[in-house]
């Protein structure tokens, strides 16, 4: 019943023998070990799995790890660079734009793609964005600052 | 070594860079060798005897390892309920004694909830679990249920425990005064029911557990989504499993919220654990988050009859408030505190009042067990009076505002006694009030309120001026009220040869940054830079006995058991110091990160050499102990009462009954403040949680099956980020005299205050329609576009 799938994961070649009804979520957490991706939900409402698939961003959890064979997958895990914080990390940081942190990974993959679509993102427009990513603790009242606050660092560049 | 006060600076978490670059360690993250995963067969019924249970078939599943029952873990005992409410204890206020009702791990006579846990399948990966759980048959014996808080006690209502005639599972009542008396000599006599709706906390991380044994060794290490690992462990082993506290470890590492509902010691973690001992190999479960909605326990559920009587120029002579409040199917950990103990206590709220009479009768029902859910009891009772005090303000045509400046308790510190037994330790309510309305520029609001309704748009300002009680204690004093617990919080502090030091908590960081906030305490009063500290949480391998994280207790008393540490650490160093500095103990100070002889700072020992003579004791006092490090267990000699005065402005919408929120205005005091920055995240995520349960948030019954029909987050509208508003906030601070440090607790005041001002807000925009109470929130747009209706059709 199994099938190969194979994807690169932050640049890295991760090939499988799964399921076909295997969740890509759990391709990345459990065979790829990439435990950032988080699982919140099982209604595709949370967004804590959200990652980046060729260029978008997707959550991992609608979508067959079998459908993902070939694609370019950017995880959290990926977001720095030579030991270096993406700017929306950097943002989350500076404005306090988590507490628990396990919303936190799927609302930096969230806001990468914000950002890129909206470089100077207003108030409405990030709060519409990511309205697809649950947060219980923040309020979400940082989170739009972190995101200014990244797209402020992004557009400085 | 002169460092910056670190005490009050908003300085960036510690923690952040591990959850943002993706080193966070959340229990489902756990991988061990050998690791199975188990599956629960649960209840899909609301109540239902169980005839047969059949594994068979699941049992031959591919990469099933065992099934077990209830029948299966003989030897083991009923989850335990830690607070009793009973006569002959002297518990006060007890009417009628609360009904232990038994609460097994896998149930196997009747189901009394959906989700009720029968039987647990064990396999080499999570999807056979999953599988073979499906092969599970349950022979079902399908009752009648009743999940309405106010239909259980109802002649005819299915019966749930046999110990618990009518569903009673206990009746209480508080009050101080002359209640007759007051509702005698009232000029006006307000009357309302207030239902506050049930909720489900929905921490974004699910519960999850990962149990292992080891068979050569004897030990069982728990990996649990916990705010008190500790509590858990004692809980497991003295009452469940009845196996050696000294054999067992939990482990909470990293949790991502939790909000109340990781307290409690849930059926799940005690069956890994008991499975793990028998197959002999780890077992991890993570529930999804249909699980979560049919088991994590869940809060508030009150639905209460209340009276205010006043006089005609707005003082409050008296409340007799009656609440039903609904347990579920089970006690859970702490369920009868919550509507009792931490909600009557606190329905003197900042008024100087007349008289207080509160009666609650607990009743069982075929749902998910309630119990404290952010703010627990105090959101309730906070909700109450502030409704009630707006709807006299409105029966006496006055300006809510004006009602709340006249009855609010003078500005004290020290104690003031209420009519509910408790004594508040320091307050200035008016203070709070001021500035609220100062920020708001409340007449320029009521001029632009007036010009709107004119053009036919609805705008309204609820405000609500809250109390909050956290750092419940002291210990002798919840035993005397029914807690099986103590209250305190353990704070180690160990102190490295080379100067470094490790803190050890008994508080447990789950979003509050402790790693943070408890380094900035230790290092503030030790003068070394931050990172010399490093914070130790979680585990009860490492950390002295400690009670954990809930009712905002973790700074106040985790904070100031760390402060107790520091001070034994010093009066050591100061003996070590001066037989170097061959001077006496009493005249070494410590300052600017030295101990030196008073007022002569070049005779002086720096901290570094302190340490680490301590542990090579070559030149060293007589008979002192070698080594530097100290624990201590702080246990408050009183309840810390947090403050403050919230305000929402709100506009609805006269034909769709759509609610915004225009403004969202919040003055709190916290007391003394470690790190406004955490404190002012705690607050947002606060007021979310209430303007929530205010507008969309409710779980839902079908009152015919009893099924859970608000079960996912497709269901149940938890708050996103385009529904809500940014916040204005700010702060006084009158310190608490409770605690050396000075702080009262942060985690629920939003929470607490937020919900009233919200409805509050609404109601007073719906005034012209003649409306002064909706009687059930949450205020969405069909209940409020209702309401409307009916008032306009009244009139």
């Amino acid at each position: 019943m199994s099938q190969s799938a194979t994807t690169s994961i932050n640049g890295v070649k991760h090939t499988h023998e799964v399921e076909p009804r295997l969740l890509l979520v759990h391709f990345i957490r459990e065979l790829a070990g990439l435990t950032r991706t988080h699982v919140g939900c099982d209604t595709s409402q949370c967004g804590t799995c959200t990652i980046n698939l060729n260029g978008l961003a997707v959550k991992s959890c609608t979508m067959l790890a079998v459908q993902a064979d070939g694609a370019q997958i950017g995880t959290i895990e990926g977001m720095a660079k030579d030991g270096k914080l993406h700017p929306i990390q950097e943002g989350f940081w500076e404005k306090h734009g988590l507490q628990c942190g396990f919303c936190t990974p799927g609302m930096i993959m969230s806001a990468a793609q914000l950002i890129q679509r909206y470089p100077k993102p207003t108030e409405e427009q990030i709060r519409h964005q990511l309205e697809g990513n649950l947060c219980r603790c923040t309020g979400y009242h940082n989170i739009v600052k972190a995101i200014q606050h990244a797209a402020e660092t992004m557009a400085g560049k | 070594m002169a460092t910056a006060k670190l005490m009050g600076a908003s300085i960036k978490r510690r923690e952040d860079p591990r959850f943002i670059t993706g080193k966070g360690n959340y229990t489902d993250d756990l991988k061990l060798p050998g690791m199975t995963y188990a599956a629960f067969v649960r209840s899909p019924h609301s109540h239902a005897g169980i005839r047969k249970i059949d594994t068979s078939k699941a049992l031959k599943h591919p990469g099933v390892v065992a099934v077990f029952t209830g029948k299966d873990m003989t030897g083991v005992n009923s989850l335990p309920c830690g607070w009793d409410l009973n006569k002959g204890k002297n518990i006060p206020g007890v009417v009628q004694d609360l009904v232990m009702v038994p609460h097994m791990p896998l149930t196997s006579d009747v189901a009394r909830h959906v989700g009720d846990p029968v039987a647990v399948v064990i396999a080499d990966s999570q999807d056979a679990a999953l599988d073979a759980a499906e092969l599970v048959t349950v022979d079902w014996d399908v009752k009648p249920s009743v999940t309405a808080t106010g239909a259980a006690g109802q002649s005819g209502a299915a019966l749930i425990h046999a110990g618990a005639p009518g569903n009673v599972a206990f009746k209480w009542e508080l009050g101080g005064g002359d209640i007759d008396a007051a509702f005698k000599s009232a000029d006006v006599v307000v009357k309302k029911r207030i239902v506050n709706q049930r909720l489900v906390a929905n921490a974004m991380e699910p519960r999850a557990c990962v149990a292992r044994f080891e068979e050569s060794t004897g030990d069982l290490t728990l990996w649990v989504t916990s705010q008190n690992p500790h509590v858990h462990r004692l809980l497991m082993c003295a009452f469940v499993l009845g196996i050696p506290e000294h054999k067992v470890r939990v482990i909470a590492p990293d949790v991502g919220g939790a909000f109340g509902s990781k307290i409690f010691l849930y059926n799940e973690e005690v069956v890994c654990s008991w499975a793990s001992r028998q197959i002999k190999r780890p077992i991890r479960w993570t529930s999804t988050r249909r699980e979560a909605y049919m088991t994590d326990a869940q809060g508030r559920d009150h639905v209460t009859d209340a009276a205010m009587a006043m006089s005609k120029d707005g003082k409050i002579l008296g409340l007799h408030v009656k609440t039903t409040a609904n347990l579920g199917a089970y006690l859970s950990t702490f369920a009868p505190a919550v509507p009792t103990f931490l909600y009557g206590t606190l329905l003197n709220g900042v008024y100087v009042m007349g008289a207080i009479k509160c009666e609650v009768t607990g009743v069982f029902t075929n749902t998910t067990a309630v119990d404290a859910y952010r703010g627990a009891g105090r959101p309730e009772a906070c909700y109450v009076l502030e409704r009630m005090i707006d709807a006299a303000a409105s029966a006496l045509k006055m300006d809510p505002a004006d009602v709340r400046r006249k009855n609010f308790i003078p500005k004290f510190s020290g104690a003031y006694q209420t009519h509910v037994a408790v004594a508040y330790d320091s307050g200035d309510y008016a203070g709070a009030f001021d500035k609220l309305l100062q920020m708001f520029d409340y007449k320029k609001f009521r001029a632009e309120q007036a010009e709107a309704r004119k053009k036919g748009r609805y705008l309204g300002v609820g405000f609500s001026t809250y109390i909050e009680a956290c750092s419940i204690a002291p210990s002798k004093l919840v035993g005397a009220l029914g807690a099986g617990a103590g209250l305190y919080e353990s704070g180690k502090i160990r102190v490295h040869p080379t100067g470094g030091v490790t803190v050890f908590t008994g508080s447990h960081s789950h979003g509050q940054g402790h790693e943070t906030t408890f380094a900035q305490l230790v290092a503030d009063e030790l003068q070394m830079p931050m990172d010399q500290v490093e914070v130790v949480h979680g585990d009860t391998g490492a950390i002295p006995f400690g009670m954990g994280t809930y009712g905002s207790r973790s700074a106040s008393v985790g904070g100031t058991a760390l402060h107790m540490s520091v001070n034994k650490i010093k009066e050591k160093g100061k003996k070590i110091a001066a037989h170097l500095l061959e001077a006496s103990a009493s005249d070494i100070e410590y300052v600017g990160g030295q101990f030196q002889v008073r007022g002569a700072p070049g005779k002086a020992v720096p901290w570094g050499a302190v340490a680490l003579t301590a542990y090579v004791p070559h030149n060293y006092p007589e008979g002192l102990e070698p080594g530097l490090e100290e624990t201590s267990f702080y246990d408050p000699s009183n309840f810390c009462f947090p403050f403050g005065a919230h305000a929402c402005v709100v506009e609805v919408d006269g034909d769709t009954g759509h609610v915004k929120i225009l403004r969202y205005i919040a003055v709190d005091d916290v007391g003394n403040v470690i790190n406004p920055m955490i404190v002012d995240g705690m607050v947002h995520g606060g007021i979310a949680q209430g303007v929530a349960q205010a507008l969309w948030e409710g779980a839902v019954y079908d009152e015919e099956s009893g099924q859970l029909v608000s079960g996912s987050l497709m269901d149940y509208a938890l708050p996103r980020s385009d529904m809500l508003p940014m916040y204005e906030t700010a702060r006084t601070e009158t310190p608490t005299p409770v605690n050396p440090l000075g702080v009262k607790g942060a985690g629920e005041t939003g929470t607490i205050a937020s919900t009233p001002a919200v409805v509050n807000a609404v109601v007073d925009a719906l005034s012209g329609f003649g409306i002064d109470h909706i009687e059930t929130m949450p205020l969405t747009p069909e209940r409020v576009w209702k309401t409307v209706q009916a008032a306009k059709s009244k009139k």
